[in-house]
C-alpha cells in the first residue's frame, strides 16, 4: 500500500521534473518510481535543494583561509574568533513564502536559519535581515513590509535572539516579488562543532521536536518556480511556532554539551527527505526509516506527505549507540518528542518502510550530491548598454542642494529604520554594544575582550547596471561597514536572489555576480563560508534586480573599542578618507531627484578598497578615531547628515569641486570612502598614518553647532538646522507607511 | 547567600539576569526549573523576562500554574525578596502576587528602546541605591506592558507609596497620564513598576539587567541589583 495516484511522466512534470529528469529517476530506481519516490525526487532535485543551475558557478567562490573553521556544505559556515571560539553563520532567503503569506513567511524564515546555526552546536547571538519591497506608495507594499516586520519580530523576540540590524531597499521591481533574507550568527566552541552526518552503521536515527503536519508540502518546489497570475499557494507556506523552537534550541544545546550524538541536521526545505538524504550522503552511508514511527500531527498521513512536509521546529539526529535514553530524557525535560525512527545503514540507500511495505528505496548520492547539474546558457542582455548609456552631463543641476539632501534623507531606502528595529528586541542576551542604525551591529563576546561586528549589504541597482561590479561592491560595502565599527573583516555568507535561471540573461547576471563576489572576497581577504541561492524571483516574466546580499562578520580585537558613526565633540576635525570621483550612475540621488535608475555603476578598485580599510583600522589602533561612517547611498552629504543626526551635533564642512559637478561631489557614490572625526590634537597622528598608508584623505571641516553647513568652492551650498534634518530622517519611513507621502 | 532565577519554558532573559548577578555583583545564582518545588535554599527570587509558554493564551497566564509558583507565592508571603522583570512581572500579576494587569501597549506594537524612569520611592532593597526622584535610563522590550488596575487599586498604590518607577521625561517631569509623550505604552499613572504590600516584592516592565554594565552604554540598572545583593548580605551577615 503506497497510496497516491499512478506515477506517469505527466505527473512527474506536474511535480516540476523535466522529461529528462524523470527518465533519469526511472533509470536510478530501475522501474517506475512509487508516488513517494516521485515526491522525493521532485524536492531533492528542485532548484532550491539541488542548486542544479548554480553549482557549477559556485565553485569559483574562494572558501579557504586560515580563519575558516567550516566552509560551505554544512548547515552553516564558521570562522575562528580566538579563545577556542568560532562564529557560526549563514544567510537564507524566504522570498516566495513571504510574498504569499508575509507574516508566517518571514517568521519561518527566521526559524529556519536559527536551526541551521544551532544544529552546528552554536548558540545563536544575532539576527539581521536584508529586505526588498516595492515602493510604499502602494498599499500592498505597506502591508507586506508591516507583516514581514511583524513576522520577524514575532519569531525573533519570542525565541530571545536579538535582531540587531539589516537593510531595506525599495524599488518598483519588487512589487510582485519581495525579498526576505535572514542572516543568523552564533558562537560555538570550535572543538565542539557538530555536523550533519549520519555516521556509524547501525546507529539509531532519531526524530526530535514538533510533530509532522500537512503544512509546507512542496515548499521547496514552490520556491523553485516563478509566480504566475494566481497566488493560490498559501497552503505551501509553513506556520512557525517560536516557543517550540525555543524549547528545541535549548534541548539541542543541552544535548550537544555532552557526547550523545554523531550528527544532527534540521528539517528545513524538503523536511525529512533532505535531512535524511544529506546526512547519509555526507557520511557515505544509508538511512532506513520506519515511517510508522514518525510523530504525526493528524491521522491518516501517508508517506508522501510525511516525507515532503515542511512542518517547522523539527530535527533529525543520529545518536551514539546506547545514548537514546539520554537523548529522550533531555527532550522530555523540554516537553518535546524524541523518537527513534530508523537506523544508519551501509547500503548507501534511503529506504522507507510503512505498514510493512517498502515505499521508497533510492541511492542517496544520486538524490543529493549527484543530483542533476546544468550549465545553463548565458547571454548578456542588450538593454544593459542602453541603461548604462545615460548622459549624466545632460541632467540639470539642482538649484537648492539643501532640498535635495532633505529628499534623500526622506527616501525610505536611506531614512532611519527606527520604525522597524523598534519592534525587534535588539538587546536580549545583553551583548548588543552598538545598536541598530550604525554601520555595523556590534556584539560583545562575553568572557573575552573581543566583539563581533555584523553587517548585511547589497545595492541591487548597481547589480542591475553591472552585476559584476555590483556584487563586488556589496562585498566591499559590507567590509567597509564592519571596518567603520573597528573590526577586521573575517568572512561572508551570501544569499543570491535572482530571477529564472532558464533565461540566459539571468544566468549571465548570476555568473557575473559570482565573479564579482569572488574577486572582492579574494582582494578583501573574506572567504565565503556559507550561502544560499534563490532563483525564480520573478512574476510573469519580470524578474527582480540581481540581489546578491552579503552578510559579513568582522572581529574587533586587541583591546580596540567599537566606534560608531555619531559625531562626538565640538571642534573635532571632520576627515574624508578615500577619493571622490564622478560616480553619479545608479545613485540614490539620480533615482530620488531625477527618477532614473540608470548610468554606469560606481567604479570599484579592490586594491584601493583593501588599502583604505587597512589604513582606517591602523588609525583606529591609535585610538584617535572618535567616529567613523562608511559612504554609500546618498554620498558624502547624506553621510555627514547621518553622523550629525546620530551625534546630535552639527558640522561645518568646506569642499572643493576639483572638476566634479557639485551634485557628484555631494551625492555621488564613489566607493572606498569613509568620513571620520578626530580631536584637533590628533591631526599629526591622522596625517602620518594615512600618508604612510598612501591613502588619499582631506580634512574638510569641524564638528560644530546645531546646523549642517556644507560649502562648495567657498559658497555655502547646504545650510540646514540639524533638528529639521533629524525630523525628516527619523519620521520619513513611518510617514511613508501611513501613506502620507 | 544565593539568588534563585526561575526558568520557565520560554524564559529568555534568565541568562542575562544571572550574568549581572554573578559577574557584576558577585552573587551566587541558582537556576530554578519551573517544575521544581524546592527553592534550593535561596535568599531571593528573580522571575526573568522572556516569553514563558510563548505568551500563548496571555502573557504569564500559563506560567502562573507552573509547579514552582506555589512556592514563589509562599516565599513572597513570608516577606522574602521576589522581583519580576518584564515577563516575570506579568507572571506575578497573573498569579495575584502583585495587583493589576498588563495589557497590550497603547500603539499595539512591540516596543524595544531605552526609556527614562523616575525612581519614586527608595525605601526598598531594589531602589535604595538611587536618590528619590532620580531619573534613570532603562530599556524596555515588550508588547504587553500597559499597566492597568481599577481606581481603588491605583489609589491604594499611590497612597501607600508603592509606585516604584514611573515613566518620565529626562528632566524627571511626568503628568502621569496614559498619553504622556514619555509614557511608552499607555500605562495608568505612567506606572513602570510597583511594590507589593510589604515592599519585598517588586514587578517592573523595564529591564535593569540590560543596563548594568558600562560596555552596554549605560549602567543605571546596576544599583538595582547591587542594592538587592547588599540587602541580602546584610541579612546573611
Amino acid at each position: 500500500m503506497t497510496g497516491g495516484p499512478e506515477v506517469t511522466p505527466a505527473l512527474a512534470e506536474a511535480h516540476g521534473l523535466t522529461a529528462e529528469e524523470y527518465e533519469r529517476a526511472v533509470k536510478i530506481v530501475g522501474r517506475t518510481p512509487t508516488y513517494t519516490e516521485l515526491g522525493i525526487f521532485s524536492v531533492m532535485w528542485s532548484e532550491h535543494c539541488s542548486y542544479k543551475s548554480s553549482r557549477i558557478h559556485l565553485g569559483r567562490l574562494p572558501t579557504e583561509g586560515p580563519q575558516v573553521v567550516q566552509g560551505p556544505g554544512e548547515n552553516a559556515g564558521a570562522v575562528d574568533i580566538g579563545d577556542g571560539l568560532c562564529a557560526v553563520f549563514k544567510m537564507e532567503s524566504h522570498n516566495h513564502p513571504s510574498f504569499i503569506e508575509p507574516f508566517q513567511g518571514a517568521a519561518t524564515g527566521v526559524g529556519g536559519i536559527l536551526r541551521d546555526v544551532f544544529t552546528m552546536g552554536a548558540r545563536p547571538i544575532a539576527l539581521l535581515d536584508s529586505l526588498r519591497f516595492g515602493p510604499l506608495t502602494r498599499p500592498k507594499n505597506r502591508y507586506l513590509l508591516s507583516q514581514v516586520v511583524a513576522g520577524i519580530a514575532h519569531y525573533g523576540n519570542c525565541i530571545g535572539v536579538p535582531t540587531v540590524g539589516g537593510e531595506v531597499y525599495f524599488a518598483d521591481i519588487y512589487n510582485k516579488n519581495n525579498l526576505v533574507n535572514v542572516f543568523c550568527v552564533g558562537v560555538a566552541e570550535t572543538a565542539r562543532l557538530f555536523k550533519g552526518e549520519a555516521k556509524g552503521v547501525g546507529n539509531p536515527v532519531m526524530y526530535v521536536g514538533a510533530k509532522t503536519g500537512r503544512d509546507g508540502i512542496h515548499g521547496a518546489t514552490m520556491a523553485s518556480e516563478e509566480f504566475g497570475e494566481d497566488e493560490e499557494k498559501r497552503p505551501t507556506v509553513q506556520v512557525g511556532d517560536p516557543f517550540t523552537e525555543k524549547l528545541l534550541m535549548e534541548a539541542c544545546l543541552e544535548l550537544m554539551a555532552e557526547d550523545h550524538i554523531e550528527g544532527i541536521q534540521d528539517m528545513g526545505a524538503a523536511g525529512l527527505t533532505s535531512s535524511s538524504c544529506e546526512m547519509a550522503s555526507r557520511a557515505g552511508t544509508g538511512v532506513h526509516l520506519d515511517l510508522d514511527r514518525i510523530p504525526c500531527r493528524e491521522e491518516g498521513m501517508v508517506p508522501y506527505e510525511m516525507m515532503l512536509s515542511e512542518s517547522q521546529e523539527r530535527m533529525l539526529l543520529v545518536a551514539k549507540p546506547g545514548h537514546e535514553d539520554a537523548v529522550r530524557e533531555i527532550f522530555a525535560k523540554w516537553e518535546l518528542e524524541a523518537v527513534t525512527v530508523g537506523k544508519v545503514t551501509d547500503d548507501g540507500r534511503l529506504k522507507l518502510t510503512f505498514r510493512g511495505e517498502t515505499v521508497a528505496d533510492i541511492p542517496v548520492r544520486q538524490l543529493a550530491d549527484e543530483a542533476p547539474r546544468y550549465d545553463r546558457p548565458i547571454a548578456a542582455p542588450q538593454w544593459v548598454e542602453a541603461l548604462q548609456g545615460l548622459d549624466v552631463e545632460a541632467l540639470p543641476e539642482p538649484s537648492d542642494y539643501g532640498e535635495v539632501l532633505e529628499a534623500l534623507l526622506a527616501s525610505p531606502t536611506i531614512a532611519s529604520k527606527e520604525w522597524i528595529f523598534g519592534q525587534y528586541d535588539h538587546m536580549v542576551r545583553t551583548n548588543t554594544v552598538v545598536l541598530p542604525g550604525s554601520d555595523a551591529a556590534v556584539l560583545r563576546i562575553k568572557g573575552t575582550d573581543r566583539y563581533l561586528a555584523l553587517s548585511v549589504d547589497c545595492n541591487s541597482r548597481y547589480c542591475l547596471l553591472n552585476p559584476y561590479a555590483g556584487a563586488a561592491m556589496a562585498v566591499a560595502e559590507a567590509a567597509r561597514n564592519v571596518v567603520a565599527s573597528g573590526a577586521r573583516p573575517l568572512g561572508i555568507t551570501d544569499c543570491l536572489n535572482f530571477a529564472s535561471p532558464e533565461r540566459p540573461e539571468v544566468m549571465w547576471q548570476f555568473a557575473m555576480a559570482i565573479e564579482g563576489i569572488a574577486d572582492a572576497c579574494k582582494a578583501l581577504g573574506t572567504p565565503v563560508v556559507s550561502g544560499n541561492v534563490s532563483f525564480y524571483n520573478e512574476t510573469m516574466g519580470l524578474g527582480v534586480y540581481p540581489t546578491p546580499a552579503i552578510g559579513m562578520v568582522g572581529l574587533i580585537e586587541n583591546g580596540r573599542r567599537p566606534v560608531t558613526l555619531a559625531l562626538k565633540d565640538d571642534g573635532d576635525l571632520v576627515v574624508v578618507v578615500g577619493e571622490s570621483q564622478d560616480d553619479l550612475g545608479g545613485s540614490e540621488y539620480l533615482f530620488v531627484w531625477h527618477a532614473r535608475e540608470q548610468g554606469v555603476a560606481p567604479q570599484l578598485d579592490l586594491d584601493r578598497a583593501r588599502k583604505v580599510n587597512d589604513a582606517v583600522l591602523t588609525l583606529m589602533d591609535t585610538g584617535c578615531v572618535k567616529s567613523c561612517h562608511d559612504l554609500s547611498e546618498g554620498g558624502l552629504a547624506v553621510a555627514l547628515a547621518e553622523c550629525a543626526i546620530a551625534g546630535g551635533i552639527g558640522a561645518q564642512v568646506g569642499l572643493a569641486t576639483g572638476g566634479l559637478r557639485r551634485d557628484a561631489l555631494l551625492f555621488g557614490e564613489s566607493q572606498a570612502r569613509f568620513v571620520l572625526t578626530v580631536a584637533p590634537a590628533n591631526r599629526d597622528m591622522l596625517e602620518s598614518v594615512l600618508s604612510e598608508a598612501g591613502v588619499p584623505f582631506e580634512v574638510v571641516g569641524w564638528v560644530r553647532g546645531d546646523r549642517l553647513q556644507i560649502g562648495v568652492d567657498r559658497t555655502l551650498t547646504i545650510d540646514r538646522p540639524l533638528s529639521a534634518l533629524s525630523e525628516t530622517y527619523r519620521t520619513a519611513l513611518e510617514r511613508a507607511l501611513e501613506g502620507g507621502r | 547567600m544565593a539568588i534563585g532565577v526561575v526558568v520557565f519554558p520560554g524564559s529568555n532573559c534568565d541568562h542575562d539576569v544571572a550574568h549581572v548577578l554573578e559577574r557584576v555583583c558577585g552573587a551566587e545564582v541558582r537556576m530554578l526549573w519551573h517544575r521544581s518545588t524546592d527553592l534550593a535554599g535561596v535568599d531571593a527570587l528573580v522571575l526573568p523576562g522572556g516569553f514563558s509558554y510563548g505568551d500563548y493564551l496571555r502573557a504569564g497566564a500559563m506560567a502562573k500554574v507552573s509547579p514552582i509558583m506555589a512556592e514563589v507565592a509562599r516565599f513572597a508571603r513570608a516577606g522574602r525578596p521576589v522581583v519580576g522583570i518584564c515577563n516575570g512581572f506579568q507572571v506575578l500579576v497573573e498569579a495575584g502576587i502583585l495587583p493589576g494587569a498588563l495589557v497590550r501597549n497603547r500603539d499595539l506594537r512591540f516596543i524595544c528602546r531605552e526609556v527614562t524612569l523616575r525612581v519614586e520611592h527608595t525605601d526598598s532593597p531594589y531602589t535604595k541605591g538611587y536618590a528619590p526622584g532620580q531619573v534613570v535610563r532603562f530599556p524596555i522590550a515588550h508588547a504587553d506592558g500597559n499597566y492597568q488596575a481599577d481606581a481603588d487599586t491605583l489609589k491604594a498604590l499611590e497612597d501607600s507609596a508603592r509606585i516604584a518607577f514611573r515613566y518620565a521625561a529626562p528632566d524627571g517631569s511626568s503628568d502621569a497620564s496614559p498619553d504622556d509623550a514619555h509614557n511608552p505604552n499607555g500605562s495608568a499613572h505612567a506606572i513602570a513598576g510597583i511594590f507589593g504590600e510589604h515592599r519585598n516584592t517588586l514587578g517592573l516592565m523595564p529591564h535593569p539587567e540590560r543596563c548594568a554594565e558600562e560596555v552596554l552604554g549605560c549602567a543605571d540598572g546596576r544599583p538595582f541589583f547591587e542594592g538587592l545583593v547588599a540587602a541580602l548580605r546584610g541579612v546573611a551577615a
